[in-house]
């Protein structure tokens, strides 16, 4: 049911991990929820120079956390926030249906850090 | 390692089978040589059936598995035309009865679903305590197809027959596992399903008491007594014969060696790993039943690495997304946040290995690790 790309990202996931100097951190989801994606950005001079997420949830959260972690490296902070779940899911070579949605999770949560990232340097 | 899913066909049971594909293609209803080959072969089956369950042959009804068993039990002890009546079921049975439940429900008829505990015992108070003049019917399955708990169903015939109520348990999970006898149990009615225990898929049985007033829920040409007419699936019904013979034969050994299996595979666990919990009952449980949950990761996520590397099991967790919930089961179970996603449940099978045990041992460990490692709610 899921692409090969899907499980290719999802049982080598790239940047995984937590940046301890993190210039922005942006977290979302509870345990009720079951999906927890937290992703650290590192940043000079408004390029994401080191990305790193931690995700617990389904394969689809994993895949996605990864995927979006790889597109937003080495873009500009505008660039990044500019990212929509088209791009996760081409990425991703789609998603299964009912779960096209969940890229949204991650993208979420990359946001939340870039936002941390502009508040903290205004 | 998903043998509560279901099961390989025994090729003892497929040689049993094959001739009944080609060479004695009979319909039992006919009255030349070839209808009475099938009609022999049909009778043989229902005494292979009804002995490994301590019944008579009379009481035995085909139906194609054990989902047309519930709904033709639970159904066909509503009389039609009698108004409102009241059936007792629990929160934890398989959709098959949950679903019928439902259906009557819609139909204007009343249904209590009464709880269990945190092992999945059902609560025998609040069913004493739901019981009304127009309860027709009590449905509690013998063991839980998720958790494996298996339920005290001596105890709730008791109640029943005190009560005057029809009992039926659904018994898909049991056969095989632990001894299963209608009188012993008490029940008035029993499913079963003959892919669970090494019998093709879409045959099954339902055991019906002599004297339980039932109607069909299938019409036409009044095959088994009326109660489900079409012609037989006749190689179906011979698979579901011997695989009953087989099971009933080979219980105390086969029940033993997955039972070791089982306890050897949860110590273990327990053992390689922090923060498990094991699901259902600790010792009223199917012998071939681990059910765990594992903290900081997601069902899901173990049931494909564990696919992997060649293991399938099953989990009745789901990630959130709002869009799919953890099973019903679990949730009745009241499991804390932190278990509840991560559950896992392994069913072995009577041709699993100590050796299998170790490989998912092993697997287990390194893939809760793995995601440990990548979840953001363990410090490891
Ligand atoms: C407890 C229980 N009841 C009923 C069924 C349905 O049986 P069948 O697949 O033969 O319709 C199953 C199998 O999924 C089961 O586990
Ligand atoms: S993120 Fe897991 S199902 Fe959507």
């Amino acid at each position: 049911m899921y692409s090969k790309k899907v499980i290719e990202e999802f049982s080598n996931p790239h940047n995984v991990g937590v940046i301890e100097d993190a210039d922005g951190v942006g977290e979302i989801g509870s345990t009720v929820d079951g999906d927890i994606i937290n992703i650290s950005i590192k940043v000079k001079d408004d390029v994401i120079e080191d990305i790193k997420f931690k995700t617990f949830g389904c394969v689809v959260a994993i895949s996605t956390s990864s995927a979006v972690t790889r597109l937003a490296k080495g873009k500009n902070v505008d660039e990044a926030l500019e990212l929509a779940n088209e791009d996760v899911l081409e990425a991703l070579g789609g998603l299964p249906e009912g779960k096209d949605k969940c890229s949204g999770f991650a993208l979420d949560a990359l946001k939340l850090a870039i936002e941390d990232y502009q508040e903290k340097n205004k | 390692m998903d043998h509560s899913a279901t099961t390989p066909v025994d090729p003892l049971v497929v040689d049993a089978m094959l001739p009944y594909f080609s060479e004695m293609f009979g319909n039992s209803s006919s009255l030349h040589s070839f209808g009475m080959e099938a009609a022999e072969a049909l009778a043989r089956a229902r005494e292979q059936v009804a002995e490994a369950i301590g019944a008579s042959p009379e009481e035995i009804i085909f139906t194609s598995g054990g989902t047309e068993s519930d709904n033709l039990a639970i159904r066909g002890v509503i009389p039609h035309d009698a108004g409102k009546k009241h059936i007792i079921t629990s929160v934890i049975e398989h959709p098959a009865v949950l679903n019928t439940c439902a259906f009557l429900e819609s139909m204007g008829h009343d249904i209590t679903y009464v709880p269990v505990d945190a092992d999945g015992i059902i609560d025998l108070q609040e069913l004493k305590g739901s019981i009304r003049d127009d309860t027709v019917l009590i449905s509690v399955m013998h063991a839980n197809n998720e958790v494996g708990t298996i339920q005290p169903i001596e105890e709730i015939a008791k109640i029943a027959k005190e009560n005057d109520i029809y009992f039926h348990t659904d018994a898909v999970q049991t056969v095989g596992k632990v001894p299963v006898n209608v009188d012993d149990l008490g029940v008035d009615m029993l499913s079963i399903s003959s892919h669970k225990i090494h019998g093709p898929k879409g045959a099954g049985a339902l055991y019906v008491r002599k004297g339980t007033v039932i109607e069909p829920i299938v019409f036409g040409g009044n095959h088994e007594r009326g109660l489900r007419s079409g012609t037989e699936n006749i190689p179906g019904i011979v698979g579901l014969g011997k695989a009953m013979s087989l099971a009933s034969e080979l219980l105390g050994t086969d029940a033993k060696h997955m039972q070791e299996m089982r306890d050897s595979l949860i110590s273990r666990v327990f053992d390689a790993l922090p923060d498990v919990r094991l699901n259902g009952h600790p010792t009223q449980r199917l012998p071939n039943n681990v059910n765990l949950s594992f903290k900081y990761v997601e069902g899901e996520s173990m049931l494909m690495m564990l696919d992997m590397k060649g293991i399938a099991v099953s989990t009745g967790s789901a990630c959130s997304s709002k869009s799919m919930n953890a099973s019903h089961v679990l949730t009745s179970l009241k499991l804390e946040d932190d278990y509840i996603h991560g559950s896992l449940r392994i069913s072995l099978g009577k041709e699993n290995t100590m050796e299998d045990v170790d490989y998912v041992v092993e697997s287990l460990k390194e893939i809760v690790l793995k995601l440990r490692e990548m979840s953001p709610l363990s410090n490891s």
